[in-house]
């Protein structure tokens, strides 16, 4: 038997198109090596340079997200089932903070923290202040009375 | 070139999410059937972050929707989140996390108090490209549209801005 894993549309030209391929290992990380060894390009989507667990991406093994059962290190057995999911997120923070983070160290994947996002939501008036120039470009749009002028 | 059509009831369920939801950044999805690139089945999802300045999907709701979608032969078609202090365009972190390059990627902005900015993205590979969104009456002539058209060359006349 072996480990089925769902691939999400974003990673399925590793996999020529294929929803759902079979692979195995005794660890996720095992697994994520193994696909590699068929689907080459598949694990630098998933694993940072680091080493770690992708934070763009969430990983499934049966019902459980493996950052709760050890990420990489989580144990698999015959017949489980992996899904990969993209994560979603995102977030207004983006604009200055981000930036301003990316320049410190301690703080290089900004993404990757809530944390981060706390931090970054101090110095949230100067994002704000820095996307007004952006904003001014779009105007609002009244739903009210547009939705008036459509009766 | 690509647009988005969508229900008025959608987009008012949409708007009505992220007022609720204010001052924290509110998210969701909108499901429709694989292939149609119509969106007809609001989901409301949880923020995870609680934040006014980030977002994110619970990952095992994530994983419960995203099942209950396949099972039906839906995608995500529109994923919408709020920005509630700035303009309604993906930012650097919006655009690093994009992971669905099938969706619009709907913005609602809910930083004026009695209006919304509601913009729509295509974000694949790092590139954001805003397309029109057009808001589907229902219950009269289907062809009888508005267009919302932001940022664009004017092949569509832009309808019913606040002059702001």
């Amino acid at each position: 038997m072996a480990i089925e894993v769902r691939i999400p549309t974003i990673l399925r030209s590793y996999t020529g198109g294929a929803k759902v391929v079979d692979g195995a290992g005794d660890t996720l990380g095992d697994l994520l090596v193994d696909l590699d060894s068929r689907h080459a390009g598949l694990r630098g989507r998933l694993v940072t340079e680091a080493g770690a667990l992708h934070r763009f991406v969430n990983v499934y093994v049966n019902d459980e997200d493996v950052r709760f059962l050890g990420a990489l290190d989580a144990k698999l057995s015959d017949g489980d089932s992996v899904t990969i999911l993209p994560a979603v997120a995102g977030g207004a923070f983006g604009f200055a903070a981000a930036a301003a983070i990316s320049q410190h160290s301690a703080a290089a994947a900004a993404t990757s923290s809530h944390s981060a996002a706390a931090a970054a939501t101090s110095s949230h008036s100067a994002a704000a202040a820095a996307t007004s120039s952006h904003g001014a470009a779009a105007a609002a749009v009244s739903q009210r009375s547009a939705a008036a002028a459509a009766r | 070139m690509y647009v988005l059509s969508i229900d008025r009831s959608i987009i008012d369920a949409i708007v009505a999410h992220a007022r609720r939801d204010h001052p924290d950044e509110a998210c969701g999805v909108v499901a429709g059937a694989v292939g149609s690139d119509t969106p007809t089945r609001h989901i409301p999802m949880d923020n995870a972050a609680r934040s006014m300045t980030f977002y994110e999907f619970d990952s095992m709701e994530q994983l419960r929707v995203w099942r209950d979608m396949d099972d039906r032969d839906e995608e995500p078609v529109v994923i919408y989140h709020s920005h509630t202090a700035t303009e309604a365009y993906p930012s650097r972190t919006d655009v690093s996390f994009a992971g669905e390059p099938g969706a619009h990627y709907l913005l609602v902005s809910t930083r004026e108090p009695d209006s919304e900015e509601i913009r729509s993205f295509r974000i694949v590979d790092g590139v954001v490209t805003e397309e029109p969104v057009r808001i589907v009456e229902a219950g009269v002539d289907p062809h009888a549209v508005q267009s919302y058209m932001f940022g664009q060359s004017p092949a569509t006349v832009d309808y019913e801005c606040s002059g702001r």
